[in-house]
């Protein structure tokens, strides 16, 4: 007797808990496309993914909710910073949730190990962020789209700004996942100069550069190129300027100081930062009306100013809603999905761009330097065009 | 071979020494002398920092930050001792670990929703900013330097208690017998309660030391808490002197191993393939170098019952 | 017949079911989701299986036993990797690999005993992780992905089936159950158990108590292995970040959970952990604070509470008053 009291006792706990697991899931609305973002919302790295949402929410409250007249939806999925829990929530997306296209993604290693799980699937995967070279040329996938820059390319415009500068003898540090060795293989390619000393960190667990600083020190380099993206690039722009080559050797970033650290290099009063070089496809006051409103509508609701992984996602909507409209809400026509898509027919805040034929873009690369603004608040200005127009080395590789 | 280069590197590898030593003292004597192994040692470490930096941000002070951080983490490791951790004494090791590592994930969240998500960054004090000529022509960071002098001077504090003071004697007691000092009427209970309050405090000071170059981020205690036990596991558990010979030690092979070994792999490797096997296998060399002291000696380098 | 027909029996019956079931409920449910996650839970409950025959009945703490997973699952991107996709290569390197592996960590730590065998097991786990990141060639800190799944080139049988690959996964569990319940019973294991409450009256009484756990530990090690080239199949992923510290320390937890020493605790507790951390992370938001996102804050002092007040596990729910093994 006891026992089975017992029994009933744990099945009335357990029971219930797994019967609300498939119903909940079948109280969903299925009249509205639903869109798919991964990014990471929990763990220290969070602060990139919370940014993009922000700009996410932003674009969903541009366009009123709706792509033409469809009325569409954003559902999040939260990758803990793990290519696995990644795969798990896109998952849970596609199956559960139903998502009609996939979004999203900061990690390159995230998003090799979910693609699979999308592409399978039969989805549409546009990257808001991770651009990592397979995907770009042997394993490019006609279901596949960036709408960021493939990772080599910034890094080649920064080779071609050290050319310019006269750097003869360069020093590299980058953290040692898909993005970093993209990274360095980037800059080496453009770079006409010697590369003196490099060093792959272990990520993300390294955060404390001071053998790599004496060693870059002891080289005597022209100059210290780096790519160390989210709360890293704080940590190191600090130890840099401790390090004895703060004010000698200068520093050139990609990827590295943006509007996420520079609040926080104002409050530590890191006066170092200002007037340092980095090169983007991107920036705050680039000129034209889809950036101006953007920026102006993104300071106005969260009080700072976006970062790039902002302005891609909010692209990155902005880009699927010109699909989903292109299609009359019919998620199902892949093929003229794919065609819209190719056809990326929508105000982005770069200005101008191309898809190109391996679906990363064809776009402007900019010089961009730290200044403050009106308000002596610090943040990124445009300089000069470095490469315009450019397409990534590895789509010569793809074969659709 | 560039000997500037060299003694720099050295540096380097005893500013780490110095700030494992500083964890792996707590960590040795709560595990010497109450049998408890403390996974989440590493989270008032974490916690120190952030109570350090937000009292750095509030007064501009980076010495009222580490007085903050240690007395923060002092009061947090007592308070966590007295509700949590007590129950687990009379339990296997097995359990104090797990309940420890529910203890990382609980601190490691709070700390994430209380503070900003990427965690605090505070300036560096301006009387320790830039950088010191040293003999030798070594041009070496004035702020690294003075954590290597702080950690000296505890170190020397610590074993002025441990072997000067009648709760250094105790403590030597309890590690080395503690069924024995209870049974001759120390007060067990107060005493662990005092031991496990100085080692966060420890802990805590490292924390706050280390925050100008680091900054104070969630989970910071995790990467450094296993190498801390490799540490007092080299030296031999419960033994302060082992811990920071082995502390040294270890801090000297990651420094150095982390500059020179992708050197040494050049010589068989691609510079491709060499450059992401160094740091990793720099990393290794701590837990091989723990695996030959454990073959020779078992117990550690300086077990305590031998002095 | 006796022992299923009691309160555990019954219990255990109905998760093998509700296991058995769930793609044929999902399907009817039209969500596809769901088998996924069991899939996940069945492999690790798998290792947990594994774990539990040398840390429950065997005393050996060992912290580092997700290196098994990891093994298993490089073995097979490795093989993959190199286009060799035949099953049976994949699951003989699986096995031999272990094997191997196991033989050296086991005949090592085994020397060491109490707080230095978890010490020294997890070193060695720590010890591999670092090995594979340092490998270029293998995806370092990326990991690989695996393109095409193990192939037994039989034609009613492919991995690439949903369906199959589960159901593979399932009669995988109740074979490591049954095989557990083997040793646990025979002469061997109980050597095994009789060395971890008295090594030396089992030494006095002749046993050779090291061989004894040293075969036991390699034995742990193929069927955690073999978990791994599961996991492998159903990620079509394999990172490091299988074989860190805080995996092993999860596969612990499982064990704990579900009732050390039972035969059937480990699976109860790794399907439990599984659905936690299925979901914490959906907790509604309250007061503009995502709870869901901090499910961790709930989940710490779970594991906490659980070592304090619960120490004996799931199992121990269906023990009369009293009676303890």
């Amino acid at each position: 007797m006891r026992t089975a009291k017992k029994l009933s006792q744990i099945s009335k706990v357990l029971l219930p808990a797994v019967a609300l697991s498939f119903v909940g899931v079948t109280v969903a609305q299925a009249d509205k496309v639903k869109i798919g973002f991964v990014t990471t919302l929990s763990t220290p790295a969070a602060v990139i993914g919370n940014d993009m949402r922000d700009a996410v929410n932003l674009a969903v409250k541009h366009l009123g909710g709706k792509a033409g007249d469809v009325e569409f939806e954003v559902v999040f999925g939260d990758d803990e910073f793990n290519p696995q829990k990644g795969k798990q929530a896109t998952e849970r997306l596609i199956k559960q949730d139903k998502v009609d296209i996939m979004s999203g993604y900061i990690w390159s290693h995230v998003l090799l190990a979910s693609s699979k799980t999308v592409l399978d699937a039969g989805k549409i995967l546009i990257s808001a962020n991770a651009g990592p070279s397979p995907l770009a040329g042997k394993n490019c996938n006609k279901n596949f789209f960036n709408i960021s820059w493939q990772n080599d390319q910034t890094p080649m415009a920064m080779g071609e700004v050290l050319n310019k500068k006269g750097v003869k003898s360069l020093y590299i540090m980058a953290p040692n996942y898909a993005a970093g060795k993209n990274m360095v293989a980037g800059v080496e390619r453009t770079f006409k100069g010697e590369i003196v000393g490099k060093d792959m960190t272990k990520w993300p667990d390294q955060i404390d550069w001071s053998a790599e600083m004496s060693k870059a020190k002891a080289a005597n380099p022209d100059g210290v190129f780096i790519f160390y993206p989210g709360k890293h690039g704080g940590a190191f722009m600090k130890q840099y300027a401790e390090s004895g080559l703060g004010g000698k050797v200068p520093l050139y970033t990609v990827f590295t100081v943006d509007s996420i650290g520079l609040p926080k290099f104002q409050s530590a009063n890191m006066e170092a930062v200002l007037g340092s070089t980095m090169t983007q496809f991107w920036a705050p006051d680039l000129d034209n009306a889809a950036n101006k409103k953007f920026v102006d509508g993104f300071k106005a609701e969260y009080g700072k100013y976006p970062s790039f992984y902002a302005a891609q996602s909010y692209d990155a909507i902005n880009y699927i809603a010109s699909a989903i409209k292109a299609v009359g809400g019919d998620m199902s026509k892949t093929d003229d999905l794919r065609a819209a898509l190719e056809a990326a027919d929508f105000a982005s805040v770069r200005g101008d761009f191309k898809m190109g034929p391996n679906h990363f873009p064809i776009q402007n690369f900019y010089s961009r330097e730290v200044v403050k603004d009106a308000d002596g608040v610090w943040t990124t200005s445009i300089r000069d065009v470095v490469l315009a127009n450019h397409q990534d080395t590895y789509a010569a590789e793809c074969n659709m | 071979m560039d000997w500037v280069l060299i003694a720099e590197q050295t540096l380097n590898g005893v500013q780490l020494g110095i700030l494992l030593f500083l964890l792996a003292a707590g960590l040795t004597l709560t595990f010497g002398i109450m049998d408890f192994v403390n996974l989440a040692h590493g989270t008032m470490y974490m916690m120190g920092a952030f109570f350090g930096a937000t009292v750095m941000l509030a007064t501009k002070s980076y010495l009222l930050g580490i007085a903050a951080g240690v007395a923060g983490s002092m009061l947090l490791g007592c308070l966590v001792e007295r509700v949590a951790l007590r129950s687990l004494y009379e339990r296997n090791h097995l359990d104090q670990v797990l309940a420890t590592f529910g203890l990382i994930l609980f601190f490691n969240e709070l700390a994430q929703v209380i503070w900003p998500t990427d965690g605090l960054t505070v300036p560096f004090p301006t009387w320790l900013g830039g950088t010191v000529m040293l003999p030798l022509g070594i041009e070496y960071s004035k702020f690294r330097l003075a954590i290597i002098g702080a950690g000296l001077l505890v170190a020397l504090g610590l074993w002025l208690l441990v072997t000067k003071t009648r709760l250094g004697m105790l403590i030597r007691a309890g590690a080395s017998n503690r069924q024995m000092a209870g049974a001759l009427g120390v007060n067990i209970p107060l005493l662990f309660t005092i031991v496990f309050g100085v080692g966060a405090g420890l802990a805590g000071l490292a924390g706050m030391l280390i925050t100008p170059i680091l900054g104070a981020t969630a989970g910071m205690g995790e990467v450094i808490i296993i190498q801390t036990f490799v540490v007092i596991v080299i030296g031999g558990i419960g033994s302060v002197r082992g811990a920071f010979i082995a502390a040294i030690i270890t801090g000297l092979i990651i420094g150095l191993g982390r500059s020179f070994l992708d050197v040494l792999l050049l010589t068989f490797l691609s510079p491709n393939a060499a450059e992401s096997a160094g740091p990793a296998l720099s990393s290794m060399l701590i837990y091989i170098f723990m695996a030959v002291v454990l073959f020779f000696k078992p117990q550690g380098l300086f077990p305590p019952k031998s002095g | 017949m006796k022992q299923l027909m009691s309160a555990k029996g019954i219990f255990a019956i109905s998760v093998v079911l509700l296991c058995a079931l769930v793609p044929l409920i999902s399907a009817a449910l039209d969500n596809t989701y769901w088998p996924g996650v069991f899939m996940r839970a069945m492999i690790w409950a798998i290792a947990a299986i594994s774990l539990n025959l040398i840390l429950g009945y065997g005393g050996m703490v060992s912290f580092g036993h997700a290196l098994f997973l990891g093994v298993g699952g490089y073995a097979v991107g490795i093989l993959a990797y190199y286009e060799i996709d035949s099953g049976w290569i994949h699951l003989f390197a699986v096995l031999g690999s272990c094997a191997i592996i196991g033989l050296i960590v086991g005949a090592v730590s085994l020397r060491t005993r109490g707080v230095y065998f978890i010490m020294i097991t997890m070193a060695l786990s720590q010890m591999m992780y670092y090995l594979i990141i340092s490998i270029d060639e293998y995806g370092s800190d990326d990991g690989l992905v695996i393109y095409n799944r193990s192939d037994f080139g039989l034609s009613f049988f492919s991995l690439d089936n949903p369906n199959t690959l589960y159901y593979t996964i399932f009669f995988c569990m109740l074979g490591a159950l049954w095989l557990c319940a083997r040793i646990v019973g025979s002469r061997f294991g109980n050597v095994i158990r009789g060395a971890a409450s008295n090594e030396t009256r089992m030494q006095a009484m002749g046993f050779p108590t090291y061989r004894y756990r040293l075969t036991c530990f390699v034995i742990s090690g193929l069927i955690c292995g073999l978990a791994g080239m599961l996991s492998a199949n159903v990620e079509s992923f394999i990172s490091p970040d299988a074989l860190h510290w805080t995996k092993s320390g999860e596969l612990i937890f499982m064990v704990v959970l579900g009732g050390m020493a039972t035969l059937f605790g480990p699976v109860a507790g790794a399907l439990v952990f599984w659905l936690l951390s299925e979901f914490l992370p959906q907790l509604p938001e309250i007061n503009g604070f995502r709870l869901g996102e901090h499910w961790h804050l709930i989940f710490g002092p779970f594991l906490l509470l659980v070592i304090i007040f619960f120490r004996r596990g799931i199992a121990s729910l269906f023990e009369r008053e009293g009676a303890r093994p």
